[in-house]
């Protein structure tokens, strides 16, 4: 166990050096990219003075040389300052990382409480008119682009019935965490509404099943103690993967709702060519994702004793 | 549902939507960019504007069948760029195996670690907005999972008698790679592929939604959502078409996907 536990922290750490190498030195190989970030800003510097701030920020150094400082204030937790604001980025994706996260449990939560049941059902009562609409709503929201989805329910619930506010994040409040948590949701839970019924359908067709049938088992438990359980460790894997996701896949979204997490910064950084905040960005989401895919490996541990990693 | 409606429904979406792009001149009564007109701005569906108009007074039929050439033009690209690495890379790793396997599949796995459009808008941050960017952005982020099938596939059909008369017949790795393995294996990646279409365009449409995509004035859905946002209270129209098509163009790729796996694979094995 904790061999299993130590080795996948040791991937996930190599994982992390790699896409930090990676998104740097894609970012450094392209010149001028301080000069553009105030292109972009449509703010104009004499060249003087653009040498200077270049010279100050030390981006005429040698690549190695940059990268060497880069990782020295990786390690400390400083992840640069951002060309935009001149706030270290470390301080910009605090607060933001605790927007995102809170938007990507909320949409989490409606995919698991909407998905889970419809597949569940939808296995248990196979072929009927709830397995056909189930299906149906699957695939259609597996196919629909979300931003769209998110522009439609603004429309109705904000500006014809007034219910909800179109977008921001007020004051932290669970009004504003609606309609973006239910848009970022209808993806994941129209693949978690598939699965569980595909994962139930397999174990309702396994032997023990069958046995505990033919023992004369009560529905009621035999559901409850036997598919239940099995059918679980299928779809927790969907639950984690989306969860893992939910942080990248809510770029769109955020910047739809002016939610101010990681992924309206990232946008907002590309925009302006701001690349330590871009940097920054793209090394929580990265951490976020291979941190949940862990946790969920290990999951599978505990819930399934029959997995033994190599 | 009933076996083969998926692959005729998600066809026959397919198929009209291809007929858009392909007679757009003919079928759009207005040009997409150049009929710009104050005039006629934000009027609603009607039988002079069938879907309505922009902000700019732009048809919004007319874009949307233009829309479809560019959709259509980079799903299909950049699934085909997709395709060819993902199964390059898988069909050697499978095959050859060693360090060049572990190469690979570290390769696979960090593509999995950064999600695709997380990538996609990193390149299109370096590469700046417009079509060649976008080509590269998408088509080079995105094949984790051919890649991951096709060495599956491979590594299960390696010792089959097949390969192995092959390569006794003294046929190079490249033929045996390509000419044996690549047929017998080709349903799942046909499944996969036809599906990443699909996402392809959705992810095309979010970049141009976020304005770093196609650039404007050119028509693309997601461009036309864009600035949907703001005249939503006014003109809902602008928001509802645009997205409408979009929304049909992944319904079609994914029912076709769909209908080719439960074509394909009959028994249901690789069935979800």
């Amino acid at each position: 166990m904790l061999n299993v536990l130590l080795r996948r922290l040791f991937q996930a750490a190599l994982t992390v050096l790699v896409v930090v190498t990676l998104v740097f030195v894609l970012f450094s190989v392209i010149p001028g990219t301080y000069a553009s970030s105030l292109q972009a800003d449509k703010r104009d510097v004499s060249a003087e003075v653009l040498e200077r701030i270049e010279a100050e920020l030390g981006l005429n150094d040698p690549l190695p040389q940059r990268f060497g400082r880069y990782m020295a204030g990786l390690a400390q937790g400083d992840l640069g300052v951002s060309y935009a604001t001149k706030r270290p980025v470390a301080d910009m994706l605090s607060g933001r990382v605790w927007a995102s996260f809170r938007l990507a449990c909320a949409a989490i939560l409606f995919a698991v409480c909407i998905g889970l049941p419809l597949g569940f059902f939808a296995a248990m009562r196979r072929g009927s008119w709830l397995d056909t609409a189930t299906m149906t709503l699957a695939v259609s929201g597996l196919s629909i682009p979300a931003f769209w989805a998110g522009l439609v329910l603004m429309y109705v619930f904000s500006l014809k019935l007034h219910w909800l506010p179109t977008f921001g994040y007020g004051s932290g409040g669970l009004k504003h965490l609606i309609l973006p948590a239910i848009t970022l949701g209808i993806a994941p839970m129209a693949l978690l509404a598939r699965t569980t019924r595909a994962a139930v359908l397999e174990t309702l067709n396994s032997d023990f099943i069958r046995t505990a049938r033919s023992k004369g088992m009560s529905e009621r438990r035999l559901v409850l103690r036997h598919l239940a359980r099995n059918a679980f460790v299928l779809v927790l894997t969907t639950i984690g993967l989306q969860f893992g996701s939910m942080l990248g896949g809510s770029v769109v979204i955020e910047k739809l709702f002016a939610w101010p997490g990681v992924g309206s910064l990232l946008i907002d950084s590309v925009g302006l060519r701001d690349i330590p905040a871009v940097q920054g960005a793209i090394l929580v989401i990265v951490l976020f994702f291979l941190l949940i895919n862990t946790l969920v490996d290990l999951a599978y541990l505990v819930v399934d004793p029959r997995i033994r990693y190599r | 549902m009933k076996a083969g409606a998926n692959l005729y429904v998600g066809g026959g979406i397919i198929l009209l939507i291809f007929l858009l792009a392909v007679f757009a001149p003919l079928i759009a009564p207005y040009d997409p960019v150049t009929s710009a007109n104050l005039m006629y701005a934000e009027e609603p569906p009607g039988a002079q504007f069938w879907l309505g108009t922009d902000e700019q007074g732009r048809d919004i039929f007319s874009r949307i069948a233009y829309g479809a050439r560019i959709s259509l033009f980079i799903g299909l690209a950049v699934q085909v760029m997709n395709t060819a690495i993902g199964v390059s890379l898988g069909l050697s790793a499978g095959y050859i195996g060693g360090w060049w396997d572990e190469i690979v599949q570290g390769l696979t796995n960090l593509m999995l670690s950064i999600p695709t459009i997380v990538f996609a808008l990193a390149l299109m941050a370096i590469l700046g907005p417009g079509l060649p960017s976008l080509l590269i952005a998408l088509g080079m982020t995105d094949w984790a999972y051919s890649c991951r099938i096709s060495r599956a596939q491979v590594l299960t059909q390696k010792s089959l008698n097949y390969v192995q008369s092959a390569r006794t017949m003294g046929f190079g790795p490249l033929h045996v790679m390509f000419r044996e393995l690549l047929p017998n294996i080709s349903g799942p990646l046909i499944v996969v592929a036809t599906m990443g279409v699909g996402s392809a365009i959705m992810a095309e449409a979010s970049l141009s939604f976020l304005g770093l995509g196609v650039v404007p004035p050119n028509p693309s859905w997601g461009g036309m959502l864009s600035s949907a946002r703001e005249q939503l209270m006014v003109a809902p129209w602008v928001a509802v078409f645009p997205g409408l098509a979009l929304f049909a163009a992944v319904l079609g790729f994914n029912l076709l996907g769909d209908g080719l796996r439960d074509l394909l694979d009959p028994h249901g094995k690789g069935r979800k």
